[in-house]
């Protein structure tokens, strides 16, 4: 395997991987912080059953995540050398700051799971609002990294040297406020929508309990919020992108010619090297209405462009429409569930199903936004300033390195996962372990 | 002092702190893997008791070292990412794989199988992580980046004996009384000796095949700073004798720290011996001046975090459990 294809598929599987329990890490911590703030005002118990019960997952996804996260720190290094040894200087500092943020988390954790018999219930609820705020922040500032990659800002370049370093302009480049937004909803959306397809999935099968019915709900609540707000942040990112990195929205809308009156572009087969996206479903003027309002904004095509540096167009076409179908689908999903719950209906049967898919969908969309601003940034690690091909390492094994990592994810993810699915038949950890140990007990 | 100085100093904390509070826990998976006799399922336990509240904050002082690294001296880190590739690569597969398999074994006690494997993975894992990290440091030190050098791999041993010591010690306040605790005083006092005879290996071959690293720890105030390790580790085996449990977490966190330091001092100025001096292979000032900054900011909100944790999980129960 050539040495930059091998960097680079390890990096997509390693992130990729992380993502999905760096969201969790992020949203979990605040629907077990609800739950538990629940069962503390109605002293109800199934509230207390439920925060125990996604306590123990939080535990498990949060392990993965952590691990999975030293795994990228040190990826940074041995799959980008040439990238850290100039950005390094530039983004460490946002880098430094999770790194405290993420302390802090893991300490409040090992606080939250492990406290619940050395502390007032009060108490122990507290520990986990460290937990529920270090999550986004920690997220915040690594997508502060992810910003600036797109912006690359706050330096100049002498004689092969990084100088004249502005560490605050480089921590804030032009994208980071609607990126850091739309990276943190995606969190709360994912989570909200995957706790709760959990949760209407053993409703489905005939899963009655108490808990699982208020699981659902405050799952639901919290992707309720989240989905609207993630679509508008959405919005003012795409927009955001037409404007300053046109290239990129080109590439999502598979635009090819600059000009007014443009079509909105949905599927299709793309075929870049013809400039053209055959059989996709036009919506006249659509895409000048999104961008400017009016059928006579201007969008850029990537005609305007160097065909070198274009993105991967069908990648970032493909993976940006995956994410505004699945999102769209899991709002109109979300809506129907919140206009039979406000009217206290009963949810038909039909609906554990339906909420049963949104996890997968959230997942999905999940997976596609990052995509897109990945493929969107190709051919550059740093826009503009350093390609992806001329980052990579050039040890020898990276394909090595590459075919173990990815065995260890599919170990980690399978054994991950089968103990999700049996964590209601254990009895935990806090119930488990002092027993004949502890200086109280001996 | 230069920032560049003060950027130094952190590197070396981070690497302590972790060399203290992360090989604890590489320690204690070997105790894991090690546990024989009548009471291996008590070791066990007091091992995972002690472990489980901290072990996921004892790993970010690896995640800080790394981010020091990167951030201050990024073009070292460069180089030694390309340099030491193999070592770390493997060393990272060891870390993710005992914290995945310590965590799910908590949560597959009632599966024997899968627990069973699961313990010899983290047991197994706990002893590649700290090898390949000494065995990184070693060839680091070597100036020639020889990962599979006689030197490089002798300090692998090394560094495995030290987490095993620094864990024995930990354990030692962990389990207050009792037999498992008469089990870690005299491991304790045997696993110092071990760690003086893996010592001398490393010694005994850079005399043949590193003079230059030889050469380096010939400096008066190198040789001191080892002198106080060594004393330090006669030091171990006496308060643990005398079932001085706290004062012998003193003097084993003193041993360590005079480790690292004797080595950050036997290869200063250089970072990278041989190819960067700390000065080459810096970041700008305004980074590094940034990076303190953030540095002491981040230790407003850390330390009382971790003087909680601690404090917390060092306080018996109060009460009994209320099942």
């Amino acid at each position: 395997m050539d040495h930059v294809i091998a960097a680079r598929a390890q990096m997509g599987t390693s992130l990729a991987f992380h993502i999905v329990f760096a969201a969790l890490g992020v949203g979990l911590p605040l629907l077990v912080f609800i739950a538990d703030g629940l069962h503390l005002r109605t002293r109800n118990e199934a509230y207390s059953k439920l925060a125990r019960s996604w306590a123990k997952g939080m535990a498990i996804l949060f392990a993965v995540g952590a691990v999975s996260g030293t795994i990228l720190s040190f990826e940074l290094g041995l799959l980008w050398p040439t990238f850290m040894k100039y950005a390094g200087a530039i983004v460490g500092l946002p880098f430094s700051l999770e790194g405290f943020a993420f302390f802090i988390e893991a300490i409040f954790i090992g606080l939250y799971l492990y406290g619940r018999e050395r502390m007032s219930p009060r108490a122990h609820w507290l520990t986990a609002l460290p937990i529920v705020i270090s999550g986004p922040v920690s997220a915040g500032f690594v997508t502060l990294v992810n910003a600036w990659m797109q912006d690359p800002t706050g330096f100049r370049i002498d004689h092969g040297r990084v100088v004249d370093v502005q560490p605050l302009v480089a921590m804030f480049s032009k994208p980071w406020a609607t990126e850091v937004v739309h990276t943190t909803l995606a969190a709360y959306v994912f989570t909200g929508f995957g706790v709760a397809a959990v949760c209407a999935y053993a409703l489905w099968r005939g899963d009655r309990r108490p808990q699982v019915i208020a699981g659902l709900r405050i799952a639901m609540t919290v992707a309720l919020i989240a989905i609207p707000l993630q679509i508008l942040s959405g919005d003012i990112s795409a927009r955001f992108d037409a404007g300053d990195e046109p290239e990129k929205f080109a590439a999502m809308e598979s635009r090819f010619v600059t000009g007014d009156h443009a079509p909105l572009t949905i599927g299709g087969i793309v075929e870049p090297d013809k400039r053209r996206d055959i059989g996709a479903i036009e919506i006249p003027l659509g895409l000048s209405f999104l961008v400017g309002g009016t059928p006579t904004t201007v969008v850029k095509g990537l005609d305007d462009f160097a065909r070198s540096d274009w993105p991967l167009v069908a990648a970032t076409h493909y993976a940006f429409d995956t994410m505004v179908g699945c999102g769209s689908t899991l709002f109109v999903i979300a809506l129907a569930w919140f206009a039979f719950t406000v009217r206290r209906k009963p949810l038909p049967k039909i609906a554990f199903p339906i909420l049963a898919v949104t996890g997968p969908l959230a997942l999905v969309a999940l997976e596609a936004g990052w995509s897109v601003t990945e493929f969107g940034r190709q051919p550059w690690i740093a826009r503009g300033v350093l390609k992806t091909s001329d980052a990579a390492t050039v040890a020898p094994g990276t394909d090595i390195a590459f075919y173990g990592f990815s065995l260890i994810y599919i170990l980690l993810g399978a054994v991950c996962w089968w103990l999700l699915r049996r964590i209601d038949r254990h009895p935990g950890i806090d119930a488990r372990l002092p027993a004949g140990i502890s200086p109280a007990a001996t | 002092m230069t920032p560049i100085e003060g950027a130094g100093l952190v590197a070396l904390l981070a690497v302590v702190l972790y060399a203290i509070f992360g090989g604890a826990d590489f320690g204690g998976g070997v105790w894991d893997l090690l546990a024989t006799g009548p009471r291996a399922r008590e070791q066990r336990e007091a091992i995972t008791h002690a472990i489980g509240p901290v072990w996921e904050a004892n790993h970010v002082w690896l995640i800080f070292a790394v981010v020091v690294l990167f951030t201050c001296f990024p073009i070292a880190f460069a180089d030694l990412s390309v340099g030491l590739f193999p070592p770390l690569t493997i060393a990272l597969v060891g870390i993710v794989l005992r914290g995945a398999a310590f965590v799910f074994r908590n949560y597959a006690t009632d599966e024997a199988r899968l627990s069973t494997t699961l313990t010899v993975v983290f047991g197994v894992s706990s002893l590649i992580a700290p090898f390949f990290l000494g065995d990184a440091a070693g060839s680091l030190a070597s100036g020639r980046y020889a990962w599979l050098s006689p030197f490089a791999l002798s300090i692998g041993l090394f560094g495995v004996v030290l987490c095993a010591q620094v864990a024995a010690v930990f354990l030692l306040s962990e389990v207050p009384s009792g037999a498992v605790h008469d089990d870690f005083r005299r491991r304790t006092i045997r696993v110092t000796l071990a760690l003086w005879l893996a010592g001398l290996i490393p010694a005994t071959i850079a005399l043949v095949s590193e003079p230059r690293l030889l050469a380096a720890f010939e400096r008066p105030y190198v040789l001191a700073i080892v002198s106080v390790a060594m004393l330090a580790g006669i030091l171990v085996m006496i308060l643990a004798a005398r079932g001085a449990n706290n004062l012998t977490r003193f003097a084993v966190g003193l041993e360590t720290i005079a480790i690292l330091a004797a080595w950050f001092a036997a290869q200063a100025p250089d970072i990278v011996p041989g190819r960067y001096t700390y000065m080459d292979a810096a970041s700008p000032a305004s980074t590094i001046v940034a990076f303190l900054i953030a540095v002491a900011c981040g230790a407003v909100f850390l330390i009382p975090s971790l003087v909680l944790l601690f404090a917390i999980f060092k306080r018996p129960i109060p009460a009994p459990p209320p099942h």
